[in-house]
């Protein structure tokens, strides 16, 4: 019976934060076709600006709550600034361009903001642990949990119904459907879609800092944490199909869920269980669980 | 005519050579003034670089400054590899394997060098070698740890000047004997690859053949860099082991035991981490008060006072302002190799010593490590052992300073295994021939 709950509560965290790193990704590639592995690194922006701001602030004295602001303010304004200059300074001259070709541009930014943090946090790594202790844990079925961790489930369902709401039930959420759904009919129509690529693009960057911010009381903030997220991201990405929210919420619960299951019942295929997963569906729905084949145009 | 000129030119050719050999005698050693490149790969970026990659890299940068002015404590007080200075090229470890194995091409290949020292990686050095051995590249891997290296292969351009996790957890098993018998319950959380395969392997293995009775209850295979362990944590929380072995390292390690320590999990289990030393200062709040650990050999905070030691340890703190940790004791050591080699190759050849010369005398050498004496002894010749060394954590609230309880250092023979034998047979047939008084 625990296990069976662990597994829940376990599963339940994990997708959580799947979800969190995986909905920037999605959205960005929903909108603008870029499969962008940039992403990674924004989480990791988002992971060190958090830990740089907890440090910080608890050296400043302050009242302890306040860091959870600290953080995510730390976090966004990190995410807003890089997403709005990588969008202007660099994607805009490559839109048009093969898919491939922003690929390996998106690669290269991927390089250079590694070797940027390299160059701003060090090779060390970095401790945020007081948000996760600072909220207590709770005893589920004789298994305590950080309340922190539990948390993240929250934190998720909120930004995905935020963003579901926001596309859905306001106009320029509906302007930005209506760009993923048909680009050029788009512009036919008045949307001015290189302005809603650089809302979506931002928005991408700042919901990976984000993820990356919430991550960071949980994990060790250290170099190459955006490579390592960027890869279990766009296996998410692929199960719930590229470019749908929904998809993104199918993929983190299918893959959070089969990886708890798989640490509990089958610890020696934990490595691959996400990976298999992934496989299965793409043999058999190759667009993802709520992607939609796409007509070739000619 | 022409047979006089014929003779003339001759005798002035032969005269010329006698002239250029005599003043070469005279003039000492031709070679001291030349240098010797040695690429050095480390993990200069990505999660490895912090723990083990800029330590290393400041021990080599140390170590190779005092050998070239001359200024390292005796036996290594001559100048140079033979007389000749050190020229390093450092190189980053990171990436994938086919990477590590083209940048080993490239430093061989392409820039040059005499020799290679490094690797942090299991899963780099099982990659390395036979490139080595087929490029005729002579190769020092300084740090990383699976003992299939000499053990599936014999390779004469490959050594390694650390001692394989065997010994790691062979030494950890007999600690736990000696130190906490009641421990009789395990479970082990380690990475899945050639690193935390064969630490498991050895170290289970260990306690079945030293415990009979013990029992190991879970086994968890994180992926490398996983970082979040959320499952693992209820899976070892729901088995109430009395001890959770881990051979965890680096980033990975330290959000182990934050997410541990969020749960309660040290309360109910002692931890054995065979790496725990490299945190022991950096994470000194995260690492649980009774934890066992290891240093991969008697290096860091079990280093002896040898002059040698103290000679290291009192220019890194000043020169980078932290303590060397095990990697950084493990660098130093594979350039202290090279060096006795070097200068033992020399007095063997009375010249400046050929790749072959270093090579006969780098095999089966024995010298003295900043941590402890180096034997190479193993895989004929190119695989150290060392000693051992082990202690439980504390940390002294009122001096705010980690400290070591209960040291046990192991003699090399009682946690390796003696020449010719694999690893895992020697521990399941029970440890035969171990010399542990």
């Amino acid at each position: 019976m625990t296990t069976a709950v662990a597994i829940l509560v376990d599963g339940s965290i994990y997708s959580s934060w799947l979800f969190l790193v995986a909905l920037g990704l999605t959205l960005t590639f929903g909108v603008m076709r870029i499969l962008n592995v940039a992403h990674g690194n924004f989480y990791a922006v988002g992971a060190y600006a958090a830990a740089s701001a907890v440090g910080a602030y608890f050296a400043s004295g302050w009242f302890a709550s306040g860091v959870y602001l600290a953080m995510a303010g730390a976090a966004a304004v990190a995410g807003l600034v890089l997403g709005y200059v990588l969008e202007r300074g660099v994607l805009r001259f490559m839109y048009g361009r093969d898919e491939v070709i922003i690929l390996l541009v998106t690669y290269a930014v991927f390089l250079i903001l590694d070797d940027l943090m390299l160059l701003l946090w060090g090779a060390n790594s970095y401790d945020a642990y007081q948000p996760d202790v600072l909220l207590g844990t709770t005893t589920i079925d004789s298994l305590p949990y950080p309340n922190y961790d539990l948390s993240l489930i929250a934190t998720a369902a909120i930004i995905g119904l935020l963003l579901f709401w926001t596309l859905n039930r306001t106009r320029r959420g509906k302007m930005l459907l209506a760009v993923i759904h048909d680009r050029e009919m788009s512009t036919f129509l008045g949307i001015d879609v290189a302005r809603v690529f650089t809302v979506t693009f931002t928005l991408g960057t700042l919901l990976g800092a984000l993820g990356g911010a919430l991550t960071a009381p949980i994990i060790s903030v250290q170099p190459g944490i955006g490579a390592e997220v960027i890869v279990l991201a766009f296996a998410v990405v692929a199960i719930g199909g590229m470019g749908s929210i929904a998809g993104a919420l199918a993929g983190s619960l299918a893959a959070g869920f089969a990886h708890a299951a798989a640490v509990h019942l089958f610890p020696q295929g934990a490595l691959f269980m996400i990976y298999a997963l992934m496989c299965l569906v793409l043999i058999l729905r190759p667009q993802g669980l709520f992607g939609r084949p796409a007509p070739r145009k000619i | 005519m022409c047979r006089r000129t014929l003779r003339t030119v001759l005798a002035a050719t032969a005269r010329s050579a006698v002239v250029a050999c005599v003043a070469a005698s005279l003039a000492g050693p031709a070679w001291a003034a030349g240098t010797v490149k040695i690429g050095f790969v480390t993990f200069l970026s990505g999660p490895a670089a912090g723990p083990f990659g800029i330590p290393s890299e400041n021990a080599a940068n140390l170590v190779i400054d005092a050998i070239n002015k001359g200024s390292l404590p005796a036996p290594y007080h001559k100048k140079g590899l033979a007389g000749a200075k050190i020229e390093p090229v450092f190189i980053d470890e990171s990436g994938s394997t086919t990477q590590v194995v083209e940048n080993f091409r490239n430093l061989v290949q392409q820039r040059h060098v005499d020799a290679v020292v490094g690797y942090v990686s299991s899963g780099s050095c099982l990659a390395v070698a036979p490139v080595a051995e087929q490029l005729k590249a002579l190769t020092v891997f300084f740090d990383c740890g699976t003992p299939r290296i000499f053990e599936d292969h014999a390779y004469h351009y490959v050594f390694r000047t650390a001692a394989t996790a065997t010994m790691d957890n062979v030494g950890a098993a007999r600690y736990l004997a000696k130190e906490y018998p009641q421990a009789k319950t395990y479970a082990g959380i380690n990475q899945n690859y050639a690193w935390g395969q064969d630490s498991w392997r050895d170290f289970n293995a260990s306690m079945k053949a030293i415990e009979p009775g013990s029992k190991a209850t879970a086994v968890l295979w994180p992926k490398l860099f996983s970082g979040q362990y959320g499952s693992e944590i209820s899976t070892l929380l729901i088995q109430k082991q009395a001890v959770v072995y881990s051979s965890l390292w680096g980033g990975d390690l330290t959000a182990f035991l934050e997410q541990a320590a969020a749960r309660n999990l040290p309360k109910l289990s002692r931890f054995v981490l065979t790496t725990g030393e490299t945190h022991m200062f950096t994470f000194a709040k995260h690492v649980p008060d009774g934890s066992i650990l290891g240093a991969r050999g008697p290096y860091g905070v079990y280093a002896r006072k040898t002059r040698l030691n103290n000679w290291f340890r009192a220019a890194y703190e000043k020169r980078f302002g932290a303590a060397p940790i095990y990697p950084s004791y493990h660098m130093a050591q594979a350039i202290l190799g090279l060096k006795a080699a070097y200068d033992k190759g020399e007095r063997n050849a009375r010249m400046f010593p050929s790749q072959a010369d270093v090579i006969k005398a780098l095999t089966h050498l024995k010298y003295a490590g900043f941590g402890d004496r180096v034997d190479m002894a193993l895989g004929k010749g190119h695989q150290a052992v060392t000693a051992m060394a082990l202690g439980t954590y504390e940390y002294n609230a009122k001096t705010r300073k980690p400290e070591m309880t209960k040291v046990v250092y192991f003699a090399p023979w009682c946690v390796n295994p003696p020449p010719g034998v694999k690893a895992a047979a020697w521990i399941a047939g029970g440890f035969k021939g171990a010399k542990c008084r």
